[in-house]
This record gives C-alpha cells, structure tokens and sequence, in this order.
C-alpha cells in the first residue's frame, strides 16, 4: 500500500468524475492490466458490477431515514407541535408525553423501511454473488467469478440459459454465423427471442475467441437508459472504426438462448448498465379524491385556528373578567401572573395542541393502509386472472385505486387491446386481381363460432342445418341448445389445454391458412411458365411475404422448453380441427364443396411427411409477420432459416434457395414500412422487397421496370388501391408488397453510404433512415394482403357496459377510417341506428366550417322535441389530420362541445403523440377523468397523459404496461376493474375518509366543549395516553377495515346493472356537501356526547377525569356505531374488528386504571373506570347520549332509504334476493334495455319488459355538403360488409 | 420504469423454467377463497322504515319506563342546600367575608339558622359547594406531586417541579406541595339540631368514609408508612402558605391525618366543573330515626376561606343518596323525552312505511 496525498486522491476523483460524465467513453480491455493496484487500472473510474439499491446503511440508519421522514409535511406538524408543548408557557401536556405520536408514527414508518432496505440487501448480495465466468490472463482460461468482481474492460463468458451479469458487448458466440440469442422478457417482457451478433471482423476469425489478442478501444455513448438504442464503435489498433448498435449489446438481466456460449466485452457494469437504469420504484400519482381530501384538509386546518382563536379569546376575556387573583390562577415559579392578553396569546398555541388531532395527520397513514388493502384484493381477483399468461392484474401505482371508480372518459388503442393482435391472414391481392380465400374464411368462420359461441351460424341457416343433422344420425342430442353446450364444453378443455402451456405462442389459427384454389393454379403455372429464372410477379409477391421480414426461425428441437410446448398445442390443436371437422360435418355438406379437398389437405399436411416444416417455429416481433410467412408457407413457399446474412426458402418445388441478405431496413413508424435487400441466388440480382402501410408505399410506386409485364403498372396500383379500400371496410389490416431490382452500381454507392450511417455517433438514427429513404424509390407494386386482426374476447360486451355506465368510450387508432369504423361496427362502439358524424377535413378553413355547421346540426337535433325519444346517439369519426386541426386552440372548444355530445368518438390515423394531446386536451379542457388503455408502444404518451393509465400485457411487448399504473391482460377485464373495483375502492374510500373527518372532529370537539367550563385554560378531562390510545388503537383499525372489506353492492349486481357506476363518477359520493354535513354531524354529536353527561354531572361531586371517562366511553361508542351505520355488509371481519375495538378500550383502559397510580403525574386515573364501571349511572348515560348522539343520521338514513331511495338501495335491495330471482331481474331488465338502446342517466327502470318501443325510424340524414371535403352525415346501417363473426 | 421486475425473484423464476429439468412455472392463479375473493357471507342491513320500525319503538317502550324510573328515584332524594357565602348586608356571614385573609388567627364564626321541612331517612351526606371555583384550571389541575402524597420521601423533600411556585417555602419544601393542596377548604362546618324543646344537639358528623376508599389506601400514603411518627417524618418541611397549621396536625386521629387526612383527599380530587360541591361530611348510623327530624338546624361555620376574590358562593349541602347519586332530575326527564321522540318517530316512520314501503318491495322495482 502506497501512501498517496489528499490532493492527489481529490485530483483522481475529479479526473473520475470528469471521465463518467463524458460523452464518449473510451475503454480498453483490462487484461494487461491484470494483477496491478487500483490506481493503474485504465478503467478505475467506471462503477464496478456490484450493486447497491440499499438507501441506508447499518450506521446512518436512523439519521438517514430520520431525514428522509421529515420530508414529509406531517412529520414536520407533528414534531412542530411536540415541540411546542416543550414551551412551559404554552403545553398542554406533558411534554414526554406529547411525542408519543409521533414516535409512534415515525418509528413504524423506520421498522418499514428498515424492513425493505433489508429485503434490498439480501436481493443485492444475492444478484452480486451470483456466479459468472470472466477471463484471467494468468490463469489464460475463464475463471468462476462473482456477479460483483466484473468490471469494466473484462471479458465475461455467458453459457445457454445463464442470465448475463453486465452489459456486454458481443465480441464471440459458439453460433458458426455469431449470432446469440437472447431472451429480454426480464427488461422489456417480449417473449420471443431477440437476436444479437457478435462484432465483426474483430477477432472472430479463430474458432475459438482469444481474449488476449483484444487490443482494440471500445468507444461508447454515456450510459442512459433506452433499451432499444446503443451507440459505439471499436477503434482498432489500425485506427479502423467498426460500428455497433444494440444488435451487438447483451444486456444484463437478459438470459442466452440456443447459444452455447458467447463472449462479451463489459462495457457497462453495474449500475450503469441499461436495466438497471430503467429500475425506478414505483410511480406516485395524486388521485382526485386525495386532492379535494386535502382541500378539507385546508378547512380543518381554517376550523382548527377558529377553535383556537376562540380559546384564546376566550381565556382573555375570562381572566379578564375576573375580580381579583383567585386562588386556583397558578403564577409562575417566580410568582408573576402573565396580563390576560398575554396568556391569551400563550392559550392560542396550548389549544393547537390540544385540538391538534383535528387535522387528520393519521388519515394519510390510514389511507396508505387502505389502499394496500384494496390492491391485495384487487391482484387477487380469480376473475382477472390470465391463465394463457399466468398474469393478474397488477397495480403499479399504489394510490390511485379509487380513481378507478369516477372514469368518465375511456381512450383506448385498438390493436391489441379491442382485438387480440393475433393476426390472421384472410386475403390477398396480386397484380390487381384479387383472391378472396373463401375457404380460410369459412374456416375461420367455425372456428370462431366455435370458440365464442356466436349464434352466426345457427341463426343464418337454422333449417337446412336442423334437417341435415337429422340425417346425420352419427351426432348424439337433438337439439341447438346440446351442441352449444358441448361447445362450451369443448371450449374449456380448450382454455384448460392452454393453461398448462406456460406462453401462448401464435395458436393453430394463425398458423394454419387454407390457400386459395385459383391462386394455387395461378401459381403452378407461373412456376412452370417461368421456369428457372423466378421472375414471375406470382413468385416474387410469395417470395416477398417470406423473406420480406425479420422472422426467426427456431427448430422444435430447440431447448427452449416453451417451443415444445407451443409445438404440442399445434399437433393438438389440428387433432381437434379433425375431430371437429367430423362433428361439424352437417355444417359443411351445404356450406361449402371445397371442404372434403381441403379437409384432405389438413390431414396431409399432418401426415409425418410433412412434419419436417413443422417443426419450425416462427417468432416474429409482430403478429403481422409471422402470419404472413405462415401464409406463405401454406402456398408452399417456406422460410426455412434466417442468418444475419442469409435467408432460406423452400420453394413449392421442394427446391432450397438460398438469399444472401445484404441489408435489413427495419421498420420504423416514420416510414411505415421496411425493407429487405438480398442477392437473388439464380438471377444475381439485388433485389430490395419491400412491405408497408399502403400509404406508405402508393406514393413511392416508380414507373415500370417491368416492361415485359403485359398491363399497365398504373392500372394495377389502382385494382389494387380498389381491394385494399374494400379489405378495409372489412376490418383486415393491409400491407402493400413491392419489389425493386437494385443495380450493382447503385447497391454499391448506397452501402458505403450505409456503412457511413451505421458506424456514425452523432445522429446515427436519422442517417440510418435517410439512407433506406434514399433506397425504397421506385418500387413496383406486387400486391398486398389483408389480415384480421381478430377482436378479443367480450370487448363489445364491456363497451356496451362501460357505455351503460355512462362512460364515453374513444376509440384511438392508427388504421385507416375504413377498418376503423368496421371494427367499431364490430366492437359496437358504434351502433346500427346511430348517427355516425364522418369528419374529414384538408383545411382549416373547412374544417371550421364543417365543426360549425355539425354542431349546430347536432344542437338542432337534439333540442327537437320530436327526438326526445328516438334520438339515435351521434358517434363521430374523425381522421388523424382533421384532429389535429380541431385540436388547435381556435377550434378546441367547438370540438370538445362536438365532442361531448357524440357517445362516441373514433379516431383514425392518429399518430401516439396525438393520441396523448387528444387525452390531454379532454382531461384539461372538460375537467374529467380520463382513462387510456393501450397495450404497445405508441400507447404510452397516451397512458401517461391520462389520469389513469392501464396497459394490456398483449403481444407487444411491455413497454405500455411498464408506464401504466394497471396492468391487465384482457381489454374485458376492463369492465371488472372498473366498475365492480372501481366502484368499491371509491366508495370504501371515500366514505372512509368522511368518516374519519367526522371521527376527529367528533372527539376533538368534547375538549373544546370543556374549555367553556375550565375557563378556556387548556384542560383536558381525559387523560392524555387515553386520548392517544383512542386514536391509536381503539378507534384506528374500524375504519381501515371499513375502507378495505366494505361491500355496498356485490359484483354480481355491478357487473349486471353498469349504471350503478355513475354514482362515482363527477363529484360521486365525496362532494363538499358530504363532507360539511358530516362535519355538522360531528359537532352536533359532540355537543350530545359533551352536554348530556355535562347536564347529568351538573353540581355534582364528580372530579376532571372521573367527568372524562363516561365522555371518552360514550365518545367511543358514538363514533363506532356511526360506522356500524355506515357499514353496508357485515362479515365475521366487521365484528370481530368492532368487538376487538370495544373490548379493547375497556381492556386497556381498565388495566391502565388498574396499575397506574402515580405513573403519569399529574393526571391520575387511577381506578376511575373502575369505579365508574360500577356506577349504574355510567351506563344509563352511555346508552341515552349514543342514543341521542346517532338518532339524526340513523334518521337521516332510513328516510332516506324510505321515501328517495338510491340506486345503489336498489341495488342493495335485489341483492338480497336470491341468486336465482337476481339473475333472472338482471336479465329481463337488460333484455328489455337492450331493445331499446340506454341514454337515460337515472337509473330508471322499464316499466315493463314487454312494452318496447321499436326503433326502426332512422332520422332524416342531415347532410351538410362542402366543398372539396368529404364529409358525411348519414346513419350507416348496412352490415352486410361486415365480417361474418360479429 | 420498464424493467422493475427486474429483480433476484424473477431471475429466479425463469432460471427454473429454463433448467434442463424445465420445471413448471409456479402459477399465480390467486386462491378462489371467499375472503380474497369478496364472497365472505355478510350480514347486509338495509336501513329503511320498514326494518327499523320495531327498533324505535323498543326504544320507546324500554326507555320511557325507565325515565319514570330515574325521576321518582331522583325526587324522592331529599336534599338542603344553604348559602353561607355572605355577600348579603343581611347575611350573618357578611362580616366574616369582608375580613378577607387566608391567614387570619383569629377565626371568624358565623351561625346560620335554617329549617328542614321533611325528615332525612338513611345515610345523609353533608357537601360544601363552591361555584366559580376553576379547580379544573389546567395550570392548577397539574400543580401537584403524586409522589409526594404517595409517600415517597425523595419527593417529600424535593417536590416536583409541577408544584411551582409552591414547591419550597422559605428554602424548605412545601408539604403538601402545589397550587391545589394550598388552596384547600378550610371552613369548619357544625351542625346543631335545635330540639323543639330549645336544646340545641350537636349532630355527630363523621369525617372518615367521606373519600374513595382507593385514594385513602392506596393512592395516598403518609411518608414512612403508617405507624411513622407524622411530627418527626414532615420535620424539615413546610407548611403550604395557606394553611394554618401542617398537615400532620390536620386531625387528630392518627388514620386520619397528614395525606391520607380525607378532607384533604378529596379536596385533591380536583372537581371537574367551576361550580362543585365535595362531600364534607356523613350521617350515618344515627342513634335516631330519621337520622335528621324536621326542624330548625343552625350551622355553625368558622369562616376561613376567602372567595371574594374571584365571586364565588358557598354552600352547605344536606342530601340524602340514592343507587343513583344525587339528586339530578335530567336525567329522568331525558330517558322520557327520548322515549317520546322515538316513540313518535316510529309511528311517523309507520306511516312512511304505508305510503312509500310498497315501492320498496324488489318485485316491483321493474315497473
């Protein structure tokens, strides 16, 4: 150990400091470094891979976390106070005594905290003492190691399924083509397998890598904490710079698949490294309901100083009056008497003191307490439970909960989270002529009433169906309702099979297309018409759908157990396609002759022959792409491996080709499209294949290259244009294929450019994507595909019921207006006799216009007397452009007012920063709470912005769920978290929070009562370790449990009657009335609970605290039952927590009577209660003062409940009923509302199930024509475009 | 915020699905118990008038009797009650309360005749009432030692700061200490029953079983325990200012003297309420029967405690005693009321019931 100066050790600091904050790190290996000291490590200054997430440590806990506690405001008014009651002039108490609280409080809050950093320690020193391999140069071999010996400059040795311990970067892999896989589910919850490639042309050329002979420098980006972006690049001793990106960056916490094992260079450690720069704690948001909580709070604290002022004005007055000095005015020890005004004002701070529990300091806690209550429930709900995932709902921020019951406003993404994301690929167009696939339609069609039970098929054709069953006498039962029943049965063997697989990979749906017959022959004769040169636009558009894409392949025989798994299902799956073929046959004699063949086909397709295809597994990073190449596959054209620089493809032929992949133009939202660029193995050409939005792609359509194509490029584009527009009223997503044969010269000119952009720091991105702007120009159109995105499971019924519970539903989505509106149609956002708005504006002139006259035709509507009745509800479609012009603060307010009118609204092509400024504007503009749900990436500004955010843990990744504050993994299980949750954590809570107003003012004001028979000099008749007990222990835990365990309304009625979720929503039950009526109520009681005793005791010989005692037991039994009154459903919790309470104040109290004689000087109560207890007296006026005390609100509450009952009474009242006749209630009230469409807000009930008023009339279509604009205003009605499931 | 699970429990998760044994994933279905579920089997009470109908008019049935109950027992109390303040010229009082003084060595003895118009039965108990005395005074309420009267010696001799400023007198510590033992009552009341035949009879008052039988054995305790010699314990102490003579000649019976002298006890149980009384004296096991005849009484008061200074009145108060104590007729006449009232709102709550009850019935809720 060498001596170094202090100035030198400050020097090396700075110079640490300075190397951290750079913006370029240049790092080298440590090797020839190994074995020297500290000091002579080139890369000392980077933070090792050990972590710590602990706030404290052993020494500084208890002044850390002591400051840490005084952050909170409380904290400082509590020890405020006890500080006060040190002043001898102005305490109310012992001073000791007085810090009891908040020693109490602080010291539970210091055990928690205590208790997590515990649980961080023993997390950290497992993570840091996790083993791992890194190289020694001494020992020329990888040596065991520890998580937290690595630094930076090492080289770590990751094997197949071990988690990497730093980031690394990839310099080796066993892989022959140096590609590692690697799953990121632990960062960034994407299931399937990312890929990542070693360096290049660094030291990879040995079989083995060597460590040793690295002696390049690693140049880097300052560590952030974007998972998805990383800038380096590795300046060789020949100072040639190759650049790399987060393809050749592992991240720590990722775990290696299908890789032996692979090499890294440690480029950041330890809390540098990228996931734990995304480890932040959990959000905090304010709810509603807490910020008016802590406008009352205000009030409290204005009531507070009032009472003082009183008191001090009081005692001033009081001394004032006084003739002479009487003997019970104690002077000071010096023997002097403070003038009235000064002991006034000294009085003013005693009653602080004593009237401090007026500010509910503890609610805060309590509320904390609740709110963990009500999540534990809310995860442990069986009915949000996901089997296909093993997921529940997660509540990542812990304080919103009760926001969850007051959402007027619902913004939802449509991609998967209204649909499943699970793309199907339906149809296609190719050259201009378009291939319907009748037959996957008609599969898809059973599959579908197979797995939800529409009545499609039954209702279209019942009769043939009835007597073709009939003659098929292989089918047991005869009637509908039995094979509905087996269905259903079937179909939880289906959810059964599912849950036992632990990810749900594409199912059998997706994977397995029907090809269509013409496109099949149109096929076979392209191949044989063009022989061997494959440039028939046939071949090409499958070769495109199969190479155009970032798919992996990974074989069943992989290790990775999931694969297997998925492969089992699919073998399962199609066994039950069979079976169901043969159940299902009376269906398919009348409905389709193309059966039998393609029956035959799937069974062929099973046969072992086969299996070897099938054994590929596809995972894509969208659904869209794994369908397409699944789509492929069915026409034979199988993707058979993709290296980074290779594609394989079978052809129908059973030839293999081999592309040589030259470059891969990721998609990005920008360009809407991507892009391959391979060597064409037989033609030698450079081909670039692109696929995109058809927008995307329509205007980057060049003149034809293609001369020997007979037609016209230009006719083809707008066939083709024709099917897409017709696809997208169908609702399928549309993808445009093109191809574009790229010069040797030009591919050339173009890589360097390439290389230039990719090795670059500084604005890598944008020249990354200039450059593939630079190549998609002048492509050819070779068709395009339509893919159903299927919706999920009930979402029309949940926006049926988030609609009846008078909440207005946006639906927010990138797809164009057709497919929009069909799935809208679909999800019955919009309705059949709804009054659809069309708003699609180029202008702003016209736009203005167009809001103007819509609104006044709206208004018009509306306010006819004539439609009170039949007033179809208006939904309003509006486009991405038109939005953003409507959202200027010119026309903001007319549109907010368009808007609110419209029941609901549908947004199309909007972008996900619109999607959050439309969230905003809502939120802030109409003063409403807003709730988004979306489940991908472009969801999150949106999730964000609204006051809760709920993402669906779907298909795309995590990154919506990481920045929402619930999680769920079904669009339906919105419904139960809103309404059936919502509802009970607002109402719990909020009815909680009055209740503990009222409790503290309720007890405060007895002593305050007393200062007007003690001369306002600050006693209190109850001795102090009483009162804190009171709060504490006796009257804490009712509350809690009230706010916890309540239950106005079971799930059942909620979930059944959706209306009853309006009572939350606005100002709900938390309204200012609320809170000043119970306050009102707590004087009233206290004035009860203090004169009766007082007028009973009057003139008697009774003492201060033989008086407090009967106040503090008739106080406790006042407040408990108010809350019985307001405890809705009792359960063996309820009492034992209510009895516990009184059996523990009598408890406690006699105990403390019992033992205390002169433990707590001056107050004595030494066996008061007991002698109180033995006075009949006690109980007379316990019984007659809660008696009196409770009689107004009981009153108050039957009346209530007897002459204007709430719908929640109601509700209450059917509850009660049996099951069975609730059902049946829930279910004639429904049917008869569903006839006839719900826009009354009361919760008015039909007068008879039978009387419904039919509502054919369609309104006369106001049509407002403008110019140069499309615009419509028309009811659509006709269905017959839409899909056949809905 | 995106990779929060990123944490040693989920790496643990997915290190066991991924082991070569390929474990099962631990599944996170939540139990379907009824209590995390919601489903506990509740009690739901819906308050309306037809559920609550019975519990008022219960209350009423139950409460009325009682209040009857409490007037009679609180009438047929007997209790007298003289003012003996002597603000009046007419008082004979007068002259004592104008010679204010604390200290005065000559005693002031005034006589105040009054007549007692029905007999007292059974144990009579004789209070002295002060009105506007603030003995609930925070300041004077704290102004004590416990310990001292406890019988603690350290105490004894240094009194609790509590006691300022009538912890030490003269350099010597005060014995009783504070602001309350200074300012004890310390009238001496006679009573004389003036026999119809003109003999005045000394009624036989008994100054023991006046305080709380808690106090008197266990709170309070004479320094050195009982059989101490009082003058030779209280030795190095001294006298609170106010009194005339220390506490350890406060009476002459050794169980009834120094803290655990029962006048002195109970003036200690500071009274929670400015206007007070405290119980001075009792009757009992009277030779004669009724223990007090009608007839003329004088008391005889030797005048010591000054209440000018803050307009007070005193008293002496003659009552007999019930289970209930006192006599109070509130409380009686609140059971009454409150009978009443629920009697009454129930029938109200009746007639509700009968015009609005139907509607409430579920049945009908759909129409």
């Amino acid at each position: 150990m060498t001596w170094t100066s202090p100035l030198e050790l400050v020097r090396d600091a700075l110079r640490g400091q300075r190397a951290r904050d750079k913006d370029l790190r240049n790092l080298v290996s440590n090797l020839p470094y190994e074995g020297l000291e500290k000091g002579k490590q080139p890369n000392r200054y980077f933070p090792g891979n050990a972590i710590k997430t602990t706030k404290y440590s052993l020494l500084l806990f208890i002044p850390m976390n002591l400051f840490e506690q005084f952050h909170r405001l409380a904290n400082i008014y509590f020890v405020g106070l006890a500080i006060l009651n040190f002043i001898p002039v102005v305490n109310a108490f012992q001073p000791e005594v007085a810090l009891i609280p908040i020693c109490v409080i602080m010291s539970l809050t210091a055990l928690k905290d205590a208790w997590e950093d515990f649980r961080r320690y023993q997390s950290d020193r497992k993570l840091n003492n996790m083993p791992c391999f890194i190289y020694s140069r001494r020992e020329k071999q990888y040596m065991g190691r520890h998580w937290k010996d690595v630094q930076v400059g090492d080289f770590v040795k990751v094997f197949c399924n071990e988690i990497i311990p730093a980031d690394l970067l990839l310099l080796h892999t066993s892989d022959t083509s140096s590609v590692c896989l690697v799953e990121m589910s632990n960062l960034d919850g994407e299931t399937n397998l990312k890929q990542r490639r070693a360096m290049s042309g660094l030291c990879n050329t040995d079989p083995e890598f060597e460590p040793e002979s690295f002696n390049s420098i690693v140049v880097c980006e300052k560590p952030n904490n974007n998972l998805n972006h990383f800038k380096c690049f590795v300046e060789k001793p020949d100072k040639e710079k190759v650049g790399a990106g987060i393809e050749s960056l592992l991240l720590r916490g990722c775990t290696v698949r299908n890789t032996d094992h692979a090499v890294g260079f440690v480029v950041f450690a330890g809390h540098e490294t990228k996931s734990m720069l995304n480890n932040n704690g959990p959000r905090y948001k304010r709810s509603k309901l807490e910020r008016k909580l802590n406008i009352d709070v205000i009030f409290c604290v204005i009531l507070l100083f009032a009472m003082c002022l009183v008191g001090a004005v009081g005692h001033y007055s009081w001394l004032q009056a006084l003739p002479g000095v009487p003997p019970y005015l104690v002077p000071d020890s010096s023997g002097h008497l403070d003038s009235p005004s000064l002991s006034g004002f000294y009085m003013f701070f005693t009653m602080i003191i004593l009237l401090q529990v007026l500010i509910p300091i503890s609610l805060y806690l309590s509320i904390e307490l609740v709110k963990i209550g009500q999540i534990f429930f809310i995860t442990n709900d069986v009915d949000m439970y996901d089997p296909d995932t093993n997921s529940r709902v997660q509540c990542k921020s812990l304080n919103i909960t009760e926001d969850l019951g007051q959402i007027e406003y619902v913004f939802s993404d449509k991609t998967g989270t209204l649909t499943e994301n699970k793309m199907v690929y339906c149809r296609c167009s190719v050259m201009g002529t378009e291939y319907p696939h009748k037959e996957n339609a008609i599969r898809l069609a059973v599959l579908e009433g197979e797995e939800t039970e529409e009545d499609v098929i039954f209702n279209q054709k019942p009769q043939p169906a009835k007597t073709t069953w009939s003659l098929d006498g292989s089918l047991e039962g005869n009637n509908f309702v039995d094979t509905r029943q087996r269905h259903r049965g079937r179909r939880r063997r289906k959810l059964s099979r599912s849950a036992s697989t632990d990810v749900a990979f594409s199912s059998e749906l997706e994977t397995e297309v029907v090809p269509d017959r013409m496109l099949l022959q149109q096929l076979s004769r392209a191949q044989s018409s063009s022989g061997s040169g494959m440039i028939d636009p046939y071949l090409d558009f499958f070769l495109a759908l199969t190479i155009c894409n970032t798919v992996v392949v990974s074989m069943a025989t992989a290790q990775r157990q999931r694969v297997s798994a998925q492969f089992t299902a699919a073998v399962y799956g199609k066994r039950r396609w069979r079976a169901l073929s043969g159940e299902k046959r009376w269906m398919y004699i009348f409905t389709s002759c193309y059966r039998k063949r393609n029956r035959n086909g799937t069974i062929a397709e099973d046969s072992p022959a086969a299996s070897a295809s099938d054994n590929l597994s596809y995972e894509a990073e969208s659904p869209d792409e794994a369908a397409l190449v699944h789509a492929a596959k069915a026409y034979g054209f199988i993707l058979l491996a993709r290296t980074p620089d290779s594609v394989t493809v079978r052809l129908p032929s059973g030839k293999e080709l081999v592309f040589e992949l030259l470059a891969t133009l990721t998609f990005d939202s920008t360009r809407k499209r991507m892009s391959v660029l391979v060597r064409h193995p037989i033609t030698k050409e450079c081909v670039l294949y692109t696929k995109g939005a058809d927008y995307a792609i329509m205007e980057l359509l060049g003149t034809p290259y293609a001369e020997h194509l007979s037609g016209n490029q230009k006719n083809i584009a707008a066939d083709t244009q024709h099917h897409l527009d017709c696809y997208a009223k169908e609702g399928l997503r549309t993808l445009c294929f093109t191809k574009k044969v790229v010069s040797e010269k030009l591919y050339e000119s173009w890589s360097v450019n390439r290389q230039r952009a990719l090795a670059a720091i500084e604005n890598r991105e944008e020249l990354v994507m200039d450059s593939a702007v630079e190549l998609e120009t002048n492509l050819f159109l070779l068709g395009a595909t339509g893919i159903e995105d299927r919706l999920q499971e009930s979402v029309p019924d949940t926006i049926v019921a988030l609609r009846e519970a008078g909440i207005q539903v946006w639906v927010l989505t990138g797809d164009k207006t057709e497919t929009a509106v069909n799935i809208g149609y679909a999800c019955r956002l919009l309705e059949e006799e709804d009054l659809v708005i069309n708003m699609n504006c180029k202008n702003k002139l016209s736009c203005t216009s167009l809001l103007d006259c819509t609104l006044e035709e709206v208004r018009r509507y509306s306010a006819d007397p004539r439609n009170v009745d039949t007033t179809p509800d208006i939904s309003l479609v509006i486009d991405g452009r038109t939005l953003t012009m409507a959202l200027e603060s010119d026309l903001r307010d007319r549109f907010l007012a368009l808007a609110k009118c419209c029941r609901s609204v549908l947004c199309c092509r909007v972008t996900p920063l619109q999607k959050s400024r439309v969230v905003k504007v809502v939120r802030e503009k109409l003063k409403v709470m807003t709730l988004a749900v979306g489940d991908g990436a472009n969801d999150v500004n949106m999730i964000q912005a609204a006051d809760v955010g709920v993402g669906i843990s779907g298909q795309e990744g995590m990154q919506a769920v990481m920045a929402s504050d619930f999680s769920i993994s079904h669009f339906k299980h919105l419904r139960k978290l809103l309404l059936v949750h919502g509802h009970w954590c607002y109402t719990r809570l909020a009815n909680m929070i009055i209740y503990f107003f009222y409790k503290n003012v309720a007890y405060v004001n007895l002593l305050f009562w007393y200062q007007f028979f003690c001369g306002f000099s600050g006693t209190a008749m109850i001795d102090y370790w009483l009162m804190i007990f009171f709060n504490l222990f006796f009257t804490s835990l009712p509350p809690i449990m009230f706010g916890i365990m309540d239950k106005d309304v079971s799930a059942e009625m909620l979930l059944g009657v959706p209306e009853l979720y309006r009572t939350g929503q606005g100002a709900g039950e938390y309204k200012f009335s609320t809170f000043w009526v119970s306050m009102l109520d707590a004087f009233y009681q206290s004035l009860v609970c203090f004169f009766i005793p007082y007028l009973a005791y009057k003139d008697s010989d009774i003492d201060v605290f033989t008086f407090g005692t009967p106040l503090n037991t008739i106080s406790l039994f006042t407040i408990l039952l108010h809350l019985s009154i307001e405890i809705k459903a009792w359960t063996w919790v309820h009492w034992v927590v209510m009895l516990g309470s009184v059996a523990m104040y009598f408890i406690v109290t006699l105990a403390y009577s019992g033992i205390c004689i002169t433990c707590n000087p001056p107050s004595n109560p030494y066996w008061i209660l007991q002698s109180q207890m033995a006075d009949p007296m006690f109980y007379l006026l316990c019984i007659i003062t809660t008696v009196v005390a409770l009689l107004p609100r009981y009153m108050f509450h039957v009346l209530r409940n007897s002459i204007a009952p709430s719908p929640l009474l109601q509700a209450r009242q059917l509850d009660r009923m049996d099951p069975c006749a609730r059902e049946q209630w829930i279910k004639e009230w429904r049917s008869f509302r569903g006839s006839r469409g719900v826009k009354c807000s009361k919760f008015s009930t039909p007068s008879s199930p039978n009387l419904e008023t039919p509502v054919g009339i369609h309104p006369q279509s106001p049509t407002v024509s403008d110019t140069g604009d499309e615009f419509t205003l028309n009811v659509l009605t006709d269905n017959c475009e839409r899909t056949l499931h809905t | 915020m995106m990779a929060t699970s990123y944490n040693a429990k989920d790496e643990d998760g997915h290190i066991t699905v991924s082991g070569p044994g390929g474990g099962t994933l631990r599944s996170r279905k939540p139990e379907n118990t009824a209590f995390k579920q919601q489903r506990l089997p509740a009690w739901q009470p819906i308050l309306t008038a037809g559920t609550v109908l019975p519990a008022f008019f219960i209350i009423g049935l139950i409460f009325i009797p009682i209040g009857i109950g409490l007037y009679v027992t609180s009438n047929n109390i007997r209790e007298f009650e003289v003012d003996y303040t002597g603000v009046d010229m007419s008082s004979p009082c007068f002259n004592c309360s104008q010679n204010y003084s604390w200290n005065s060595s000559r005693p002031c003895t005034c006589t105040i005749p009054f007549y007692l118009e029905q007999p007292y039965e059974g144990n009579v108990y004789m209070y002295y009432g002060l009105s506007n005395f603030y003995q609930n005074h925070r300041r004077y309420v704290k102004s004590r030692d416990d310990s001292q009267l406890h019988g603690d010696m350290d105490s004894l001799l240094t009194p609790s700061k509590e006691c300022e400023p009538y912890a030490f007198h003269d350099k010597k510590p005060i014995a009783p200490c504070g602001a309350i033992a200074n300012s004890m009552f310390n009238d001496t009341l006679e009573l004389f029953y003036n026999d119809p035949n003109g003999t005045k009879v000394l009624v036989p008052l008994a100054n023991t079983g006046i305080a709380w039988f808690t106090d008197k054995y266990v709170k309070f305790k004479n320094p050195g325990g009982d059989g101490a010699n009082l003058t030779a314990v209280f030795q190095g102490t001294s006298k609170p200012v106010n009194w005339l003579k220390p506490v350890y000649e406060l009476d002459k019976n050794s169980s009834n003297n120094g803290f655990i002298n029962e006048d002195f006890i109970v003036w200690m149980r500071t009274a929670a309420l400015p206007t007070f009384r405290k119980l001075y004296r009792t009757i009992k096991d009277a030779k004669v029967i009724p223990t007090l005849p009608s007839g003329n009484y004088t008391l005889e008061v030797v005048y010591n405690y000054p209440v000018r200074s803050f307009e007070g009145r005193k008293r002496m108060i003659l009552s007999t005693i019930s289970w209930m104590g006192g006599k109070n007729p509130f409380l009686g006449i609140a059971y009454v009321t409150v009978g009443s009232v629920c009697f009454f709102l129930g029938v109200v709550l009746l007639v509700i019931h009968h015009k609005c009850g139907n509607r409430n019935n579920s049945a009908d809720i759909s129409n």
